[in-house]
Protein backbone atom coordinates (compact mmCIF):
# COMPACT_ATOMS: atom_id res chain seq x y z
CA UNK A 1 0.00 0.00 0.00
CA UNK A 2 1.88 3.26 -1.60
CA UNK A 3 -1.45 6.12 -0.20
CA UNK A 4 -2.07 5.54 3.13
CA UNK A 5 -4.43 8.45 3.62
CA UNK A 6 -7.97 7.78 2.30
CA UNK A 7 -8.12 11.22 0.49
CA UNK A 8 -4.97 10.52 -1.51
CA UNK A 9 -6.53 7.23 -2.26
CA UNK A 10 -9.43 8.49 -3.51
CA UNK A 11 -7.41 10.89 -5.79
CA UNK A 12 -5.38 8.55 -7.01
CA UNK A 13 -8.46 6.29 -7.79
CA UNK A 14 -9.64 9.49 -9.51
CA UNK A 15 -6.70 10.16 -11.60
CA UNK A 16 -7.00 6.13 -12.64
CA UNK A 17 -10.97 6.42 -13.69
CA UNK A 18 -10.00 10.28 -15.55
CA UNK A 19 -7.09 8.32 -17.77
CA UNK A 20 -8.42 4.65 -17.85
CA UNK A 21 -12.30 5.16 -18.62
CA UNK A 22 -11.88 8.04 -21.74
CA UNK A 23 -8.78 6.37 -23.57
CA UNK A 24 -9.32 2.50 -23.01
CA UNK A 25 -13.30 1.81 -22.05
CA UNK A 26 -14.77 4.29 -24.03
CA UNK A 27 -13.73 3.32 -27.72
CA UNK A 28 -14.74 -0.09 -27.48
CA UNK A 29 -18.20 1.01 -25.76
CA UNK A 30 -18.39 3.78 -29.07
CA UNK A 31 -18.02 1.12 -31.25
CA UNK A 32 -20.94 -1.85 -29.85
CA UNK A 33 -23.38 1.90 -29.26
CA UNK A 34 -22.39 2.95 -32.89
CA UNK A 35 -23.36 -0.81 -34.90
CA UNK A 36 -26.56 -0.24 -33.32
CA UNK A 37 -27.58 3.23 -34.52
CA UNK A 38 -27.76 5.33 -37.50
CA UNK A 39 -26.99 8.83 -36.50
CA UNK A 40 -24.47 10.15 -34.14
CA UNK A 41 -24.42 14.02 -34.01
CA UNK A 42 -24.49 14.47 -30.37
CA UNK A 43 -23.32 13.12 -26.92
CA UNK A 44 -25.26 10.02 -27.84
CA UNK A 45 -26.01 8.13 -30.90
CA UNK A 46 -29.44 8.08 -32.31
CA UNK A 47 -31.82 6.13 -34.28
CA UNK A 48 -31.66 2.59 -32.39
CA UNK A 49 -31.62 0.00 -35.15
CA UNK A 50 -30.42 -3.59 -35.77
CA UNK A 51 -30.24 -3.12 -38.99
CA UNK A 52 -25.99 -3.28 -39.34
CA UNK A 53 -26.36 -6.46 -37.99
CA UNK A 54 -28.82 -8.01 -40.55
CA UNK A 55 -26.08 -6.66 -42.96
CA UNK A 56 -23.25 -8.13 -41.20
CA UNK A 57 -24.75 -11.61 -40.91
CA UNK A 58 -25.72 -12.60 -44.65
CA UNK A 59 -23.91 -12.56 -48.03
CA UNK A 60 -20.44 -10.40 -48.50
CA UNK A 61 -20.09 -10.06 -44.62
CA UNK A 62 -21.00 -13.43 -43.81
CA UNK A 63 -18.65 -14.74 -46.34
CA UNK A 64 -15.89 -12.64 -45.15
CA UNK A 65 -16.42 -13.83 -41.46
CA UNK A 66 -16.11 -17.13 -42.56
CA UNK A 67 -12.76 -16.40 -44.73
CA UNK A 68 -11.03 -14.65 -42.07
CA UNK A 69 -12.07 -17.63 -39.19
CA UNK A 70 -10.89 -20.04 -41.75
CA UNK A 71 -7.86 -18.27 -42.69
CA UNK A 72 -7.00 -17.76 -39.09
CA UNK A 73 -7.25 -21.76 -38.17
CA UNK A 74 -5.35 -22.56 -41.03
CA UNK A 75 -2.42 -20.26 -40.38
CA UNK A 76 -2.68 -20.91 -36.45
CA UNK A 77 -1.95 -24.70 -37.63
CA UNK A 78 0.62 -23.99 -39.53
CA UNK A 79 2.07 -21.50 -37.80
CA UNK A 80 2.44 -23.83 -34.45
CA UNK A 81 3.11 -27.08 -35.89
CA UNK A 82 6.47 -24.87 -37.48
CA UNK A 83 7.05 -22.53 -34.22
CA UNK A 84 6.78 -25.60 -31.94
CA UNK A 85 8.86 -27.48 -34.47
CA UNK A 86 11.63 -24.98 -34.42
CA UNK A 87 11.71 -24.51 -30.75
CA UNK A 88 11.88 -28.09 -29.91
CA UNK A 89 14.87 -28.41 -32.17
CA UNK A 90 15.98 -25.47 -30.82
CA UNK A 91 15.92 -26.74 -27.34
CA UNK A 92 17.90 -29.82 -27.73
CA UNK A 93 20.91 -27.66 -29.89
CA UNK A 94 23.17 -25.62 -27.35
CA UNK A 95 25.16 -22.37 -27.88
CA UNK A 96 25.27 -20.83 -31.64
CA UNK A 97 23.09 -22.99 -33.24
CA UNK A 98 20.27 -22.44 -31.16
CA UNK A 99 20.61 -18.91 -30.69
CA UNK A 100 20.75 -18.63 -34.48
CA UNK A 101 17.54 -20.62 -35.05
CA UNK A 102 15.72 -18.32 -32.12
CA UNK A 103 16.90 -15.32 -33.75
CA UNK A 104 15.64 -16.11 -37.21
CA UNK A 105 12.22 -17.46 -36.09
CA UNK A 106 12.08 -13.94 -34.00
CA UNK A 107 13.09 -11.82 -37.13
CA UNK A 108 9.20 -12.12 -38.36
CA UNK A 109 8.10 -9.98 -35.40
CA UNK A 110 10.47 -7.26 -36.24
CA UNK A 111 10.04 -6.91 -39.73
CA UNK A 112 6.93 -4.47 -40.59
CA UNK A 113 3.91 -6.52 -41.43
CA UNK A 114 3.71 -4.21 -44.77
CA UNK A 115 7.10 -5.71 -45.52
CA UNK A 116 6.36 -9.23 -45.24
CA UNK A 117 3.20 -8.60 -47.05
CA UNK A 118 5.35 -6.69 -49.67
CA UNK A 119 8.03 -9.59 -49.52
CA UNK A 120 5.37 -12.19 -50.15
CA UNK A 121 3.85 -10.42 -52.83
CA UNK A 122 7.21 -10.23 -54.74
CA UNK A 123 8.06 -13.51 -54.00
CA UNK A 124 4.76 -15.19 -55.08
CA UNK A 125 4.16 -13.50 -58.30
CA UNK A 126 6.76 -15.16 -60.20
CA UNK A 127 7.05 -18.31 -61.75
CA UNK A 128 8.50 -21.16 -59.69
CA UNK A 129 5.40 -20.55 -57.38
CA UNK A 130 2.65 -18.65 -58.52
CA UNK A 131 0.33 -18.03 -55.62
CA UNK A 132 -0.55 -14.11 -56.53
CA UNK A 133 -4.41 -13.97 -56.92
CA UNK A 134 -5.19 -16.89 -54.68
CA UNK A 135 -6.18 -17.48 -51.03
CA UNK A 136 -3.09 -19.19 -50.49
CA UNK A 137 -0.94 -16.20 -50.58
CA UNK A 138 -3.49 -14.45 -47.72
CA UNK A 139 -2.83 -17.94 -46.01
CA UNK A 140 1.07 -17.86 -46.13
CA UNK A 141 1.56 -14.28 -44.95
CA UNK A 142 -0.51 -14.88 -41.90
CA UNK A 143 1.52 -17.95 -41.37
CA UNK A 144 4.75 -16.48 -41.34
CA UNK A 145 3.29 -13.00 -39.30
CA UNK A 146 2.21 -15.36 -36.18
CA UNK A 147 4.74 -18.18 -36.13
CA UNK A 148 6.75 -15.79 -34.53
CA UNK A 149 4.30 -15.46 -31.90
CA UNK A 150 3.86 -19.23 -32.05
CA UNK A 151 7.67 -19.74 -31.89
CA UNK A 152 8.00 -17.67 -28.83
CA UNK A 153 5.68 -19.02 -26.72
CA UNK A 154 6.76 -22.21 -26.88
CA UNK A 155 9.95 -21.82 -25.96
CA UNK A 156 9.40 -19.74 -23.05
CA UNK A 157 7.58 -22.92 -22.13
CA UNK A 158 9.71 -25.60 -23.16
CA UNK A 159 12.39 -23.94 -20.77
CA UNK A 160 10.50 -23.76 -17.92
CA UNK A 161 9.40 -27.86 -18.17
CA UNK A 162 11.26 -29.69 -15.70
CA UNK A 163 13.58 -32.45 -17.39
CA UNK A 164 13.13 -34.36 -14.64
CA UNK A 165 9.63 -36.05 -16.67
CA UNK A 166 11.70 -36.62 -19.77
CA UNK A 167 15.09 -38.12 -17.83
CA UNK A 168 12.84 -40.43 -16.27
CA UNK A 169 11.11 -41.64 -19.34
CA UNK A 170 14.07 -42.15 -21.61
CA UNK A 171 15.86 -43.95 -18.25
CA UNK A 172 12.98 -46.43 -18.25
CA UNK A 173 14.10 -47.24 -22.18
CA UNK A 174 11.31 -44.54 -23.58
CA UNK A 175 12.51 -44.05 -27.07
CA UNK A 176 13.18 -40.47 -28.16
CA UNK A 177 9.61 -40.11 -30.25
CA UNK A 178 7.82 -41.65 -27.47
CA UNK A 179 9.09 -39.23 -25.23
CA UNK A 180 8.23 -36.60 -27.25
CA UNK A 181 4.67 -37.88 -28.11
CA UNK A 182 3.41 -38.94 -24.77
CA UNK A 183 5.70 -36.86 -22.19
CA UNK A 184 6.97 -33.54 -23.42
CA UNK A 185 3.95 -32.33 -25.46
CA UNK A 186 1.37 -33.25 -22.98
CA UNK A 187 2.90 -31.51 -20.86
CA UNK A 188 3.64 -28.27 -23.42
CA UNK A 189 -0.37 -28.43 -24.33
CA UNK A 190 -1.79 -25.55 -21.92
CA UNK A 191 0.97 -23.30 -23.69
CA UNK A 192 0.27 -24.80 -27.05
CA UNK A 193 -3.35 -23.75 -26.69
CA UNK A 194 -2.76 -20.53 -25.19
CA UNK A 195 -0.15 -19.84 -28.52
CA UNK A 196 -3.03 -21.04 -30.34
CA UNK A 197 -5.15 -18.29 -29.07
CA UNK A 198 -2.61 -15.54 -29.45
CA UNK A 199 -2.04 -16.91 -33.50
CA UNK A 200 -5.80 -17.00 -33.82
CA UNK A 201 -6.41 -13.74 -32.62
CA UNK A 202 -3.54 -12.21 -34.23
CA UNK A 203 -4.48 -13.36 -37.65
CA UNK A 204 -8.48 -12.38 -37.02
CA UNK A 205 -7.06 -8.97 -36.95
CA UNK A 206 -4.57 -8.75 -39.50
CA UNK A 207 -4.70 -5.34 -42.11
CA UNK A 208 -1.71 -4.41 -42.97
CA UNK A 209 -0.07 -7.93 -45.14
CA UNK A 210 -3.58 -8.50 -46.33
CA UNK A 211 -4.27 -5.31 -48.27
CA UNK A 212 -1.27 -6.28 -49.92
CA UNK A 213 -2.62 -9.31 -51.12
CA UNK A 214 -6.28 -10.35 -50.85
CA UNK A 215 -7.78 -11.69 -53.55
CA UNK A 216 -11.28 -10.23 -55.11
CA UNK A 217 -12.86 -13.42 -53.67
CA UNK A 218 -11.05 -14.44 -50.97
CA UNK A 219 -11.53 -10.95 -48.23
CA UNK A 220 -11.50 -10.96 -44.89
CA UNK A 221 -13.71 -9.18 -42.18
CA UNK A 222 -10.48 -6.55 -41.01
CA UNK A 223 -10.48 -5.42 -44.85
CA UNK A 224 -14.57 -5.51 -45.11
CA UNK A 225 -14.28 -3.05 -41.79
CA UNK A 226 -12.02 -0.80 -44.13
CA UNK A 227 -13.64 -0.43 -47.13
CA UNK A 228 -17.12 0.06 -45.20
CA UNK A 229 -15.31 2.80 -43.23
CA UNK A 230 -13.39 4.49 -46.31
CA UNK A 231 -16.39 4.89 -48.35
CA UNK A 232 -18.27 6.39 -45.64
CA UNK A 233 -20.64 3.54 -44.24
CA UNK A 234 -18.82 3.75 -40.62
CA UNK A 235 -22.36 2.28 -38.51
CA UNK A 236 -21.88 -0.98 -40.83
CA UNK A 237 -17.61 -0.73 -40.55
CA UNK A 238 -18.71 -0.58 -36.48
CA UNK A 239 -21.59 -3.32 -36.95
CA UNK A 240 -18.50 -5.48 -38.40
CA UNK A 241 -16.24 -4.62 -36.15
CA UNK A 242 -17.81 -5.91 -33.26
CA UNK A 243 -18.53 -9.41 -34.99
CA UNK A 244 -15.18 -9.30 -35.47
CA UNK A 245 -14.02 -9.20 -31.96
CA UNK A 246 -16.94 -11.19 -30.78
CA UNK A 247 -15.60 -13.96 -32.97
CA UNK A 248 -12.30 -13.68 -31.82
CA UNK A 249 -13.42 -13.26 -28.06
CA UNK A 250 -15.11 -16.75 -28.31
CA UNK A 251 -12.85 -18.77 -29.63
CA UNK A 252 -10.30 -17.20 -27.74
CA UNK A 253 -12.97 -18.09 -24.44
CA UNK A 254 -13.39 -21.40 -26.05
CA UNK A 255 -9.48 -22.48 -26.44
CA UNK A 256 -9.05 -21.17 -22.94
CA UNK A 257 -11.65 -23.92 -21.70
CA UNK A 258 -9.49 -26.70 -23.75
CA UNK A 259 -6.41 -25.26 -21.36
CA UNK A 260 -8.11 -26.19 -17.99
CA UNK A 261 -8.84 -29.23 -19.04
CA UNK A 262 -5.59 -30.05 -20.31
CA UNK A 263 -3.96 -28.84 -16.92
CA UNK A 264 -5.32 -30.93 -14.94
CA UNK A 265 -3.18 -34.46 -16.68
CA UNK B 1 19.96 -72.10 -35.42
CA UNK B 2 19.47 -71.38 -31.60
CA UNK B 3 22.82 -69.80 -31.05
CA UNK B 4 21.80 -67.30 -33.90
CA UNK B 5 18.47 -66.66 -32.65
CA UNK B 6 20.03 -66.10 -29.42
CA UNK B 7 22.41 -63.40 -30.76
CA UNK B 8 20.16 -61.68 -33.31
CA UNK B 9 18.21 -59.41 -30.86
CA UNK B 10 20.90 -57.93 -28.74
CA UNK B 11 22.54 -57.05 -32.50
CA UNK B 12 19.50 -55.18 -33.14
CA UNK B 13 19.13 -53.23 -29.93
CA UNK B 14 22.46 -52.34 -30.35
CA UNK B 15 21.97 -50.93 -33.67
CA UNK B 16 19.34 -48.71 -32.41
CA UNK B 17 20.88 -46.28 -29.93
CA UNK B 18 23.93 -46.37 -32.64
CA UNK B 19 21.41 -45.27 -35.15
CA UNK B 20 19.64 -42.47 -33.60
CA UNK B 21 23.35 -41.34 -32.57
CA UNK B 22 24.10 -40.57 -36.32
CA UNK B 23 21.42 -37.72 -36.56
CA UNK B 24 22.28 -35.22 -34.72
CA UNK B 25 20.22 -32.60 -33.31
CA UNK B 26 20.85 -29.93 -35.92
CA UNK B 27 19.22 -32.33 -38.83
CA UNK B 28 16.01 -31.76 -36.94
CA UNK B 29 16.36 -27.94 -36.71
CA UNK B 30 16.81 -28.52 -41.41
CA UNK B 31 13.38 -28.53 -42.24
CA UNK B 32 11.16 -25.65 -40.19
CA UNK B 33 14.45 -23.62 -41.44
CA UNK B 34 13.95 -24.65 -44.66
CA UNK B 35 9.91 -23.44 -44.52
CA UNK B 36 11.21 -20.43 -42.88
CA UNK B 37 13.77 -19.84 -45.27
CA UNK B 38 11.39 -20.62 -48.46
CA UNK B 39 7.81 -18.31 -47.37
CA UNK B 40 10.12 -15.43 -45.46
CA UNK B 41 14.01 -15.15 -45.93
CA UNK B 42 13.51 -15.86 -49.99
CA UNK B 43 10.86 -13.20 -50.30
CA UNK B 44 12.97 -10.80 -48.01
CA UNK B 45 16.13 -11.44 -50.19
CA UNK B 46 14.32 -10.56 -53.00
CA UNK B 47 12.65 -7.27 -51.64
CA UNK B 48 16.76 -6.11 -50.80
CA UNK B 49 17.42 -7.82 -54.74
CA UNK B 50 14.56 -5.66 -56.01
CA UNK B 51 15.28 -2.62 -54.46
CA UNK B 52 19.05 -2.23 -56.03
CA UNK B 53 17.12 -1.65 -59.07
CA UNK B 54 19.79 0.88 -60.90
CA UNK B 55 18.68 4.66 -59.44
CA UNK B 56 15.97 3.21 -56.89
CA UNK B 57 17.96 4.53 -53.92
CA UNK B 58 19.16 7.35 -55.03
CA UNK B 59 15.56 8.48 -56.70
CA UNK B 60 13.78 7.13 -53.31
CA UNK B 61 16.29 8.86 -51.01
CA UNK B 62 15.83 12.17 -53.29
CA UNK B 63 12.51 12.44 -52.70
CA UNK B 64 10.79 14.71 -50.76
CA UNK B 65 7.53 12.47 -49.91
CA UNK B 66 10.16 9.54 -48.25
CA UNK B 67 11.84 12.41 -46.06
CA UNK B 68 8.69 13.41 -45.08
CA UNK B 69 7.48 9.90 -44.10
CA UNK B 70 10.56 9.26 -42.59
CA UNK B 71 10.90 12.28 -40.29
CA UNK B 72 6.80 11.70 -39.44
CA UNK B 73 7.31 7.98 -38.29
CA UNK B 74 10.47 8.47 -36.15
CA UNK B 75 8.69 11.34 -34.51
CA UNK B 76 5.20 9.16 -34.30
CA UNK B 77 6.84 6.73 -33.26
CA UNK B 78 9.00 8.48 -30.37
CA UNK B 79 6.41 10.26 -29.07
CA UNK B 80 3.78 7.49 -28.84
CA UNK B 81 6.41 5.91 -26.84
CA UNK B 82 7.13 8.53 -24.08
CA UNK B 83 3.19 8.73 -24.08
CA UNK B 84 3.03 5.11 -23.57
CA UNK B 85 5.58 5.00 -20.95
CA UNK B 86 4.22 8.03 -18.66
CA UNK B 87 0.64 6.83 -18.90
CA UNK B 88 1.61 3.14 -18.50
CA UNK B 89 3.51 3.83 -15.55
CA UNK B 90 0.83 6.19 -13.58
CA UNK B 91 -1.78 3.34 -14.57
CA UNK B 92 -0.08 0.26 -13.55
CA UNK B 93 1.49 1.99 -10.53
CA UNK B 94 -2.29 2.66 -9.46
CA UNK B 95 -3.51 -0.77 -10.22
CA UNK B 96 -0.16 -2.30 -8.53
CA UNK B 97 -0.24 -0.03 -5.16
CA UNK B 98 -3.36 1.46 -4.61
CA UNK B 99 -5.88 -1.38 -5.25
CA UNK B 100 -9.34 -0.82 -5.63
CA UNK B 101 -12.05 -3.49 -5.92
CA UNK B 102 -12.19 -3.56 -9.80
CA UNK B 103 -8.29 -3.94 -9.95
CA UNK B 104 -8.24 -7.37 -11.06
CA UNK B 105 -11.03 -6.92 -14.25
CA UNK B 106 -8.85 -4.10 -15.07
CA UNK B 107 -6.24 -6.28 -15.93
CA UNK B 108 -8.47 -8.83 -17.39
CA UNK B 109 -9.30 -6.04 -19.50
CA UNK B 110 -6.00 -5.06 -20.63
CA UNK B 111 -5.05 -8.66 -21.95
CA UNK B 112 -8.59 -8.78 -23.78
CA UNK B 113 -7.52 -5.14 -25.52
CA UNK B 114 -4.26 -6.68 -26.82
CA UNK B 115 -5.92 -9.15 -29.05
CA UNK B 116 -7.95 -6.57 -31.02
CA UNK B 117 -6.81 -4.85 -33.95
CA UNK B 118 -5.18 -1.60 -33.46
CA UNK B 119 -7.43 0.45 -36.40
CA UNK B 120 -10.39 -0.46 -33.78
CA UNK B 121 -9.08 2.41 -32.23
CA UNK B 122 -9.01 4.79 -35.12
CA UNK B 123 -12.64 3.83 -35.98
CA UNK B 124 -13.77 4.78 -32.46
CA UNK B 125 -12.01 7.70 -32.38
CA UNK B 126 -13.89 8.96 -35.67
CA UNK B 127 -17.15 8.90 -33.91
CA UNK B 128 -15.41 10.67 -30.80
CA UNK B 129 -13.56 13.50 -32.47
CA UNK B 130 -14.54 13.15 -35.78
CA UNK B 131 -16.23 16.08 -38.13
CA UNK B 132 -19.81 14.95 -36.70
CA UNK B 133 -18.52 12.87 -33.82
CA UNK B 134 -19.65 12.86 -29.74
CA UNK B 135 -17.13 16.24 -28.82
CA UNK B 136 -18.01 18.06 -31.94
CA UNK B 137 -21.80 17.33 -31.82
CA UNK B 138 -21.91 18.35 -27.81
CA UNK B 139 -19.79 21.96 -29.09
CA UNK B 140 -22.58 22.63 -32.05
CA UNK B 141 -24.78 21.94 -29.53
CA UNK B 142 -24.28 24.07 -26.91
CA UNK B 143 -23.08 26.92 -29.36
CA UNK B 144 -25.91 26.52 -31.75
CA UNK B 145 -22.60 26.49 -34.68
CA UNK B 146 -23.13 24.47 -38.06
CA UNK B 147 -21.70 20.79 -37.10
CA UNK B 148 -19.49 20.11 -39.78
CA UNK B 149 -17.51 23.44 -40.30
CA UNK B 150 -17.90 24.84 -36.94
CA UNK B 151 -16.62 22.31 -34.58
CA UNK B 152 -13.74 22.41 -32.73
CA UNK B 153 -11.72 18.99 -32.76
CA UNK B 154 -10.33 18.81 -36.57
CA UNK B 155 -6.97 17.11 -35.45
CA UNK B 156 -7.93 13.68 -36.39
CA UNK B 157 -6.82 13.68 -39.53
CA UNK B 158 -3.72 15.15 -38.49
CA UNK B 159 -0.72 13.17 -36.75
CA UNK B 160 -1.97 14.19 -33.79
CA UNK B 161 -4.81 11.54 -34.49
CA UNK B 162 -2.77 9.26 -34.94
CA UNK B 163 -0.39 10.20 -31.84
CA UNK B 164 -3.61 9.51 -29.69
CA UNK B 165 -4.66 6.56 -31.50
CA UNK B 166 -1.05 4.83 -30.84
CA UNK B 167 -0.82 6.05 -27.37
CA UNK B 168 -4.28 4.59 -26.66
CA UNK B 169 -3.65 0.97 -28.65
CA UNK B 170 0.25 0.81 -27.09
CA UNK B 171 -0.09 1.71 -23.23
CA UNK B 172 -1.51 -1.52 -22.44
CA UNK B 173 1.64 -3.37 -23.89
CA UNK B 174 4.09 -0.92 -21.47
CA UNK B 175 1.84 -1.81 -18.92
CA UNK B 176 1.76 -5.72 -18.65
CA UNK B 177 5.21 -6.16 -18.09
CA UNK B 178 5.39 -3.16 -15.49
CA UNK B 179 2.04 -4.87 -13.78
CA UNK B 180 4.29 -8.14 -13.48
CA UNK B 181 7.63 -6.51 -12.44
CA UNK B 182 5.52 -4.51 -9.58
CA UNK B 183 4.26 -8.00 -8.65
CA UNK B 184 7.58 -9.00 -7.53
CA UNK B 185 8.80 -5.96 -6.00
CA UNK B 186 9.32 -6.97 -2.53
CA UNK B 187 6.60 -4.70 -0.69
CA UNK B 188 8.79 -4.74 3.06
CA UNK B 189 11.00 -1.93 0.74
CA UNK B 190 8.08 0.08 0.96
CA UNK B 191 6.97 -0.37 3.89
CA UNK B 192 10.16 0.83 5.01
CA UNK B 193 10.61 3.36 2.99
CA UNK B 194 7.42 4.52 4.08
CA UNK B 195 7.45 4.09 8.08
CA UNK B 196 10.93 6.24 7.67
CA UNK B 197 8.84 9.01 6.50
CA UNK B 198 9.15 8.76 2.79
CA UNK B 199 6.05 10.66 0.81
CA UNK B 200 4.89 8.40 -1.90
CA UNK B 201 6.57 10.39 -4.57
CA UNK B 202 9.93 10.08 -3.17
CA UNK B 203 8.64 6.46 -2.96
CA UNK B 204 8.32 5.93 -6.70
CA UNK B 205 11.11 7.81 -7.65
CA UNK B 206 13.90 6.53 -5.23
CA UNK B 207 12.89 2.82 -4.56
CA UNK B 208 10.02 1.45 -7.70
CA UNK B 209 11.37 3.17 -10.22
CA UNK B 210 14.83 1.95 -10.33
CA UNK B 211 13.57 -1.68 -9.56
CA UNK B 212 11.21 -1.95 -12.63
CA UNK B 213 13.53 0.31 -15.33
CA UNK B 214 14.49 -2.52 -17.11
CA UNK B 215 10.74 -3.70 -17.18
CA UNK B 216 10.56 -0.17 -18.71
CA UNK B 217 12.73 0.05 -20.95
CA UNK B 218 11.59 -3.57 -22.42
CA UNK B 219 8.02 -2.12 -22.76
CA UNK B 220 9.05 0.95 -24.26
CA UNK B 221 11.48 -0.31 -26.92
CA UNK B 222 8.85 -3.12 -27.97
CA UNK B 223 6.17 -0.07 -28.58
CA UNK B 224 8.71 1.43 -29.92
CA UNK B 225 9.43 -0.92 -32.97
CA UNK B 226 5.58 -1.50 -33.04
CA UNK B 227 4.78 1.77 -33.72
CA UNK B 228 7.88 2.26 -36.25
CA UNK B 229 5.72 -0.91 -38.00
CA UNK B 230 2.10 0.41 -37.63
CA UNK B 231 -0.39 0.40 -40.46
CA UNK B 232 -4.06 0.17 -39.63
CA UNK B 233 -4.11 3.18 -37.49
CA UNK B 234 -2.40 5.14 -40.37
CA UNK B 235 -4.62 3.84 -42.76
CA UNK B 236 -8.06 4.16 -40.90
CA UNK B 237 -6.90 7.61 -40.20
CA UNK B 238 -7.58 8.35 -44.06
CA UNK B 239 -5.36 11.97 -43.91
CA UNK B 240 -3.66 12.15 -46.64
CA UNK B 241 -1.11 14.81 -44.40
CA UNK B 242 0.47 11.91 -42.62
CA UNK B 243 2.29 9.12 -44.47
CA UNK B 244 4.44 7.02 -42.57
CA UNK B 245 6.97 4.42 -44.22
CA UNK B 246 4.52 1.29 -43.87
CA UNK B 247 1.97 3.58 -45.52
CA UNK B 248 4.69 4.66 -48.00
CA UNK B 249 5.69 1.05 -49.19
CA UNK B 250 1.95 0.32 -49.33
CA UNK B 251 0.84 3.51 -51.43
CA UNK B 252 4.06 2.62 -54.02
CA UNK B 253 3.33 -0.96 -54.37
CA UNK B 254 -0.45 -1.11 -54.35
CA UNK B 255 -1.69 2.36 -55.55
CA UNK B 256 1.20 3.55 -57.86
CA UNK B 257 2.40 0.17 -58.85
CA UNK B 258 6.37 1.22 -58.44
CA UNK B 259 7.92 -2.27 -56.46
CA UNK B 260 11.35 -0.76 -56.85
CA UNK B 261 10.74 2.22 -55.17
CA UNK B 262 8.34 0.37 -52.69
CA UNK B 263 11.12 -2.14 -51.60
CA UNK B 264 13.39 0.59 -51.06
CA UNK B 265 11.26 2.39 -48.68
CA UNK B 266 10.59 -1.66 -47.35
CA UNK B 267 14.51 -2.14 -46.75
CA UNK B 268 14.54 1.32 -44.68
CA UNK B 269 12.12 0.49 -42.46
CA UNK B 270 13.42 -3.11 -41.94
CA UNK B 271 16.70 -1.85 -41.19
CA UNK B 272 15.16 0.37 -38.59
CA UNK B 273 13.21 -1.34 -36.94
CA UNK B 274 15.28 -4.62 -36.75
CA UNK B 275 18.21 -2.30 -35.89
CA UNK B 276 15.56 -1.49 -32.64
CA UNK B 277 14.57 -4.84 -32.26
CA UNK B 278 17.81 -6.18 -31.58
CA UNK B 279 18.57 -3.32 -29.02
CA UNK B 280 14.88 -4.43 -27.20
CA UNK B 281 15.88 -8.31 -27.13
CA UNK B 282 19.54 -7.23 -25.21
CA UNK B 283 17.76 -4.98 -23.26
CA UNK B 284 14.61 -7.54 -22.39
CA UNK B 285 17.29 -10.28 -21.60
CA UNK B 286 18.58 -7.94 -19.00
CA UNK B 287 15.68 -7.19 -17.70
CA UNK B 288 15.07 -10.95 -17.44
CA UNK B 289 18.07 -11.42 -15.25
Amino acid sequence: MLVHSRSGRRASWLVFAVLFVPLFAVPLLVIVAASFSTHWSGAFPSGPTTEHYAAAVRGESLQALTTSLVTAVAASLLALTLGTWAALAAAALRGRGRRILDALFVLPLAVPSVVVGLAVLVAFSRPPLLLNGTRWIVILAHTVLVTAFAHQSVSAAIRRLDPMYEQAAAGLGARPSYVLLRVRLPLLLPSLSAAAGLCFALSMGELSATMMLYPPDWTPLPVLVFTATDRGSLFIGSALAVVLMAATLLVLLAVSRIRTKASYR
Amino acid sequence: MASAQATAPPVVTAVRPHRSRTVPAWVWALPPVAVLGLVFLYPLGLVVQESLAPGAYAEVLASASFRDALVTTVWLAVGATVGCLVLGFVLALIVAFVPFPGAKAVSRFIDVFLSFPSFLITLALLFVYGTVGMANGLWTGATGADAVSDGPFHFLTTPWGVLLAEITYFTPFVMRPLLAAFSQLDTAQLEVASSLGARPARIVRRVILPEVLPALAAGGSLVLVMCLNEFGIVLFTGAKGVTTLPMLVYSQAILESDYAAACVVAVVNVALSVGLYAVYRVVSRRAGA
